[in-house]
Formats: structure tokens, C-alpha cells, sequence
């Protein structure tokens, strides 16, 4: 095997098991039980996300899909934190 | 004299040196492979925006014993790869009986907001440990731990391996 | 026999498997992280999962990015440290507001297990 072959199935392998970590939490944004429990799943579903598209950078050698990398975590924490702030702030008890 | 009115000009051009440096190196960063017109630019970015920072009056960072800061960071260093490793063998059910999570209450003795904001960093960057609440008033914090040990201090464990190195870095 | 595309670049054979054990030792350790999230019991422990993907995991995926990108490109490039300076940065934000959130909700709705608001 060459080693960009090496890189290249490595990276995909790399790509379903963050595929499987996204499946697994958004499980946890389905059953919550509670508000705070699907805000976390989000979170994390976000962050599979990016680190998704960071190794699809690797396997595509492309630098392009950085940017789109870095808006998901921009995004990602500032709907978090809106979240965040709506559950303390917005309805008290579900 | 003329060292005091060199000093006076100095902070008015550059009011938070810290700050514009690492706005510099940001900036360049993000526009890599970067010419001289993205330095330019980077240039004009890191004196202006200090200027703005001007009106929101933050405290003055002091930053002082580069040594301690190599300390720390390889004492972080260290840590993320220790509590990596426990919260991924609790994850996976390694003492699933004994093990009991719990909140700790913590009596902190620096007062600094920015050294606070690098032990929240510190805090929440080594999985097992998240902090939860902080009183300016009292200077109680309160953390939330996954793997509770009756025999550990965490006041001790807390202060002796980051707060005393970060109050060495922001007096 | 496994083949990869045109489009990859020519690497050192050292670098090749340096970047695609890192790139995998990161996502199987968000894996981790995604399962606690599913089998932790209680709220706040739940919260611990995720950190271990926004460090250790981020870590190791963008220190391959850089190893990658720097022999694809023939320079040293540092542009994925971006992404490793704004996580640093921002997990501890959501993390401390949502457990601040769901223990303010907890105290409100007077369960049990909870420390009183006696600061």
C-alpha cells in the first residue's frame, strides 16, 4: 500500500466511527429526558460534526472545507450558549 | 522624563500589547499563506481594535515568570492525557460500583479574573472535573467531579498543582 | 488492493501513519465520549462525556491536520491551531453555562441531590 492509500482509507474509517459518535448522540437529543440533556446532545453533535468535516479535509486534501469547519463551531457554541441562556432565562419548569 | 513621556505615548498606541499581538498572529493565521498586504492589514487590526477594548475598560493583564507559564501548560498537558484516560475507563464501566460522581465545594484563595478564567479553562479541559458556580463574593467554587474519592483533597489537589502557579503568573 | 485517488498527495510513509493513527485514535475517543453521553446516569456526569471530544480528541485531529497539510503543501502550515485556540476557548463557556442552567432548573424544581444556593 502506498501511503496516501494508507491515509486515505485510514481517514475514512476515521469518518464512520465519527459518523456512529454523531448517531449516538443525537439518540440523546431524542430521549433528553429533560431540556438540559438534548442542549448537551447538541452540543456534541456539533462538535462530531466539525471534527467530521476537519478529517474529510484530510481525506479530500482540501483546504477548503477548514472554513466550513470553523463556522460549525462558531455555531455551535453560539447555540449552545443561546440554549443555555433560554433555559435559565426563558421557561423555568417544563 | 522623556522616559515617562515615551511610557505615556506607548500606552496610548499601544494600549493592551498582549491583545494585539496575539491579533497579529491570529489574524495571519487565518489568512495563511499570508503576503505582505494580509500583514498590512493585520497590522491596522491589531493597533485599532485595542483602541475599542479602550472604551470597555478591562483590567491591565500583568503577566509575569515566562518559566511558570511552561510549568503549567505542561502540567495541563499531562493532566488531559491522565484524565482522558480515567473518564474513558469509567466511561466504558471500569469500577461501575464503587464509583460515585458528586459536587465539591472549594475555598479558592485567588481573586484575579483572569487567572479564574485560566483555572476555568484548566478546570473544564481536564474531563472528570467541570465547574459549575463561582461566588466573587465568598470565593467558593463549586465543581462537579465524576469520580468522587473520599481520600482526596481537592482543595489541596486544586491549589498545589494549578492556583499557586497561576497566582505566580498573574500577581 | 486499496488505492487512493489522484488527487492525494505524495507523503512520507512515517507521516502517512502518523496522521491516520491520530486521525482515528480522535474519533474513536469521541466515540467514547458520545457513548458516556448515552450511558451516563445522571445529568452532570453526562456532562464530563463530551469534554473528552473537544480536547484530547480535537487535539490529536488537528495535530494531524497540520502534520497532513504541511507535507501536502510543501510548507508549515499552523492554520487548524485556529480551531484548537477557539474550542479551548469556548468549551468551557457551555459547559459551565449548561451545568449552570440545569442546576438553577433542578433548584427551582427542588429535587434532591442538588447543593442549596447558600453562597
Amino acid at each position: 500500500m502506498t501511503p496516501a492509500a494508507i491515509v486515505y482509507w485510514g481517514t475514512g474509517f476515521a469518518q464512520v466511527v465519527l459518523a456512529l459518535s454523531m448517531l449516538v448522540s443525537a439518540w440523546r437529543i431524542l430521549i433528553g429526558p429533560r431540556a438540559q440533556d438534548r442542549v448537551l446532545g447538541l452540543d456534541t453533535l456539533y462538535l462530531n460534526a466539525m471534527l467530521l468535516i476537519l478529517v474529510h479535509c484530510i481525506r479530500m486534501s482540501l483546504t477548503a472545507y477548514f472554513e466550513a469547519a470553523l463556522i460549525l463551531a462558531i455555531i455551535g457554541f453560539t447555540s449552545t450558549v443561546a440554549l443555555a441562556k433560554f433555559l435559565m432565562r426563558g421557561e423555568v419548569i417544563e | 522624563m522623556i522616559a515617562r513621556i515615551s511610557q505615556r505615548v506607548f500606552q496610548q498606541i499601544l494600549p493592551h500589547p498582549i491583545l494585539s499581538v496575539a491579533l497579529f498572529m491570529v489574524w495571519m493565521l487565518m489568512s495563511s499563506p499570508a503576503g505582505t498586504g494580509h500583514a498590512t492589514i493585520a497590522l491596522i487590526v491589531a493597533l485599532l481594535v485595542p483602541q475599542v477594548m479602550r472604551a470597555l475598560e478591562p483590567d491591565r493583564v500583568r503577566v509575569r515568570s515566562p518559566l511558570a507559564i511552561i510549568r503549567l501548560l505542561w502540567r495541563l498537558f499531562l493532566d488531559v492525557l491522565a484524565s482522558n484516560w480515567n473518564t474513558a475507563r469509567i466511561v466504558l464501566g471500569y469500577r461501575k460500583r464503587t464509583r460515585k460522581a458528586g459536587f465539591v465545594n472549594i475555598q479558592l484563595e485567588c481573586s484575579n479574573r483572569y487567572a479564574l478564567a485560566c483555572l476555568a479553562i484548566i478546570v473544564t479541559s481536564t474531563p472528570g472535573t467541570t465547574w459549575v458556580q463561582y461566588d466573587r463574593y465568598s470565593r467558593v467554587l463549586l465543581l462537579h467531579v465524576l469520580d468522587l474519592r473520599d481520600e482526596d483533597d481537592w482543595k489541596a489537589i486544586l491549589h498545589d498543582r494549578y492556583e499557586s502557579l497561576l497566582m505566580e503568573i498573574f500577581p | 488492493m486499496l488505492t487512493a485517488p489522484a488527487h492525494m498527495p505524495d507523503l512520507p510513509m512515517w507521516a502517512a501513519i502518523a496522521v491516520t493513527a491520530l486521525c482515528i485514535f480522535g474519533a474513536l475517543l469521541a466515540l467514547v465520549g458520545s457513548i458516556g453521553l448515552k450511558t451516563l446516569k445522571t445529568m452532570y456526569e453526562r456532562l464530563h462525556a463530551p469534554t473528552m471530544a473537544s480536547t484530547l480528541a480535537m487535539a490529536t485531529i488537528v495535530a494531524a491536520m497540520i502534520i497532513y497539510f504541511s507535507f501536502a503543501e510543501g510548507r508549515l502550515t499552523l492554520k487548524p491551531l485556529l480551531i484548537a485556540i477557539f474550542l479551548t476557548v469556548t468549551t468551557p463557556v457551555t459547559m459551565t453555562l449548561l451545568a449552570r442552567a440545569s442546576i438553577y432548573r433542578d433548584r427551582v424544581e427542588g429535587r434532591e441531590g442538588v447543593p442549596k444556593d447558600d453562597m
